[in-house]
C-alpha cells in the first residue's frame, strides 16, 4: 500500500531516490525534531502547524523551498545543512499527503 | 480485602521522588532517585511533546503541561490521573503561585495565560496576550514570583507582563513594552529578584529587576555575537535552569557554539566559553561548581561539564542521541539524563562523573524532581 500509493505523486523520481531506511529517519526527525517547534502532532507550538489541509494550498516548491531556506525574521532555519534538496521535497511531499504511512 | 492490601503499604515521603515525560507515548514515568527506580507509569495525558510539570507544595501532585493543552493533575504517590482538562488548543507550559494555591499556564493558541485552581482545576481567570489591535501573542517564560506574582514573555508582542494573583479572579497586569525583539524563554533568579528573557530576533537578554520596577527593563549583554556570523537554530534554547554561581551568570548562546558569562552583578559580558555545539540547557549542579551543558542537533549526542571557578569545560561525554533535558537531584550528587533516541535514562554521578545506572523510558524528554515543590521560579 505504501508504494501503490508515493508511486501516484508527482515526485516518484525524487522520491524513489530515497530508501525506505532514509524515509523512516526523515518522518522521525520531522516528528521529533522539527516537531521541537511545530509540535510533535505538526499541530504548532512556535512554529505553525504542518497539517495537510493547512498545507494543502502551498506549493511542494514553496514548501521545499522553505525547509532548505528557511524563512528570515522568524526561528525556521535552513535544513539545507542536513538535509538534501530531494529530501526537502520528499518531506514537502509527505507533508501534504502524509496518508501512506498509514499501515 | 482492598482494605487489607492497602493496609500492607509502608507509608513513604515523596521528597526523593520525581517524573519523567514520556514525549511520544502521552505517558510519564513516577521514578525515585534513592534505589534509582521507577515506580509507576501514568498514560493518558496526550500530546506531551514539550511538556513540562510542577509539584504541589506537599510534594505529592504533579501538574502536566502538555503540548496539546492538556492540563493533568497526577497523585504521584499512588501513581493515578486525579484530573485532566484540556485548557487551551496549544501551550508551552506553567508555573505554581507561591501559596500553591494558583496554577498557571502559558499558551500559544490562543495565546495568552490562564489559571486555574490547584485542586480542582476549576478555570479561574483567562488572561488574552493582546498586544495590538486584535493581535494576539504567543506566551513564553512564564514563572512564578514572591508576593503571589507570576512573570511572562510575549514573543510576538516584545512585552514582558507582570501579573499580580492577590486576587486570582481579577488579575492585574503591569506590561514593560519594547524589550528587545521575539523573547523566546525566561528565568528568574533563585531569590525571584531578577527575571531575564532571552531574545531570538536580536542579540542579548532583557533583565528586570523585580526589586526596582521602576527601573524598566534593562539589555544586556548586547550583541553578544557581532564578531561571529550567527548560525542556523535546530532547536531553540531554554533558559530555566538559571546557572548562577557566587560570581557568575552562564546563559546559551543563541545561534552560536558558546555558553555566554556574564559578571552577576554588573551583568557585562566576562567571557564566552567554546563548547561542542549550540547549547539548549545550561544548568548548575546545586552547589554552582559544576554547570552541565547539552545541545542542539546535529550534536545532541553529547554534554559537556564546565568548572564554573575556572569556567573552563573539564569533561565531554557522548551519553547518546537526543539527549533532551538534565535534572540534578536536590542535593546534586547525582543527574540524570533522557536520551530520547535511545530510549532510556542515564544517571551520572557528579562528582566523578561516572554512568551509574541506566532506566529505560520511551521516548522521554522532560525530567521533574519534586524538590521543585520548593524552588521559587521554575
Amino acid at each position: 500500500m505504501k508504494y501503490l500509493l508515493l508511486a501516484l505523486l508527482p515526485v516518484v523520481t525524487q522520491a524513489s531516490e530515497i530508501t525506505t531506511q532514509r524515509q523512516e529517519e526523515l518522518i522521525y526527525l520531522l516528528h521529533q525534531d522539527c516537531g521541537s517547534c511545530h509540535g510533535m502532532t505538526l499541530k504548532g507550538g512556535l512554529g505553525p502547524a504542518l497539517l495537510p489541509d493547512i498545507l494543502q494550498n502551498k506549493p511542494v516548491e514553496f514548501l521545499t523551498a522553505t525547509i532548505l531556506f528557511g524563512r528570515s525574521g522568524t526561528p525556521m532555519p535552513p535544513w539545507s545543512f542536513m538535509l538534501t534538496e530531494s529530501e526537502a521535497e520528499w518531506l514537502a511531499v509527505y507533508l501534504k499527503n502524509p496518508k501512506h504511512d498509514e499501515k | 480485602m482492598l482494605s487489607l492490601s492497602l493496609f500492607a503499604v509502608e507509608p513513604r515521603g515523596t521528597g526523593d521522588m520525581g517524573i519523567v515525560i514520556e514525549r511520544a507515548n502521552g505517558s510519564i514515568l513516577i521514578i525515585e532517585t534513592t534505589h534509582n527506580s521507577q515506580l509507576y507509569r501514568v498514560e493518558g495525558l496526550g500530546d506531551l511533546s514539550h511538556a513540562s510539570a510542577v509539584f504541589s507544595r506537599d510534594e505529592r501532585y504533579a501538574y502536566v503541561f502538555g503540548r496539546d493543552g492538556g492540563l493533568s493533575k497526577i497523585d504521584i504517590l499512588a501513581g493515578t490521573l486525579v484530573k485532566r482538562v484540556i485548557q487551551a488548543g496549544n501551550s508551552i507550559g506553567g508555573a505554581i503561585s507561591q501559596d500553591g494555591k494558583i496554577v498557571a499556564v502559558s499558551n500559544y493558541e490562543p495565546g495568552g495565560v490562564k489559571l486555574f485552581d490547584s485542586a480542582n482545576l476549576e478555570l479561574l481567570a483567562d488572561v488574552p496576550a493582546q498586544y495590538a489591535d486584535n493581535k494576539q501573542s504567543k506566551t513564553v517564560g512564564l514563572v512564578d514570583l514572591p508576593n503571589q506574582h507570576f512573570i511572562y514573555s510575549l514573543f510576538e508582542g516584545n512585552q514582558i507582563w507582570l501579573l499580580d494573583a492577590h486576587n486570582p479572579k481579577q488579575p492585574v497586569i503591569r506590561k514593560f513594552t519594547d524589550i528587545g525583539l521575539q523573547p523566546y524563554d525566561a528565568m528568574v533568579s533563585n531569590n525571584g529578584r531578577f527575571y531575564i528573557a532571552g531574545l531570538f530576533g536580536e542579540e542579548g537578554l532583557a533583565l528586570l529587576d523585580l526589586w526596582q520596577l521602576d527601573k524598566g527593563v534593562q539589555q544586556i549583554l548586547p550583541e553578544y555575537g557581532k564578531d561571529d556570523p550567527k548560525k542556523p537554530v535546530y532547536k531553540m534554547p531554554h533558559l530555566e535552569g538559571w546557572a548562577l554561581t557566587d560570581d557568575y551568570a552562564l546563559f546559551p548562546a543563541v545561534g552560536h557554539n558558546e555558553v555566554l558569562v556574564a559578571d552577576r552583578h554588573t551583568w557585562n559580558l566576562v567571557k564566552k566559553i567554546p563548547v561542542h555545539g549550540q547549547p539548549v540547557f545550561v544548568i548548575a549542579r546545586p552547589d554552582g561548581h559544576q554547570v552541565w551543558v547539552n545541545f542542539a542537533m546535529p550534536n545532541n549526542d553529547t554534554i559537556q561539564i564546565i568548572d564554573t571557578l575556572n569556567l573552563t569545560v573539564i569533561a565531554t561525554k557522548k551519553p547518546g542521541k537526543g539527549v533532551l533535558h538534565m535534572e540534578f537531584t536536590p542535593r546534586g550528587e547525582a543527574v540524570w539524563l533522557s536520551v530520547r533516541d535511545e530510549d532510556k535514562i542515564q544517571i551520572y554521578g557528579t562528582e566523578d562523573g561516572q554512568l551509574r545506572a541506566e532506566l529505560p523510558a520511551l521516548k522521554p524528554s522532560g525530567i521533574f524532581f519534586t524538590a521543585r515543590a520548593h524552588q521559587s521560579g521554575l
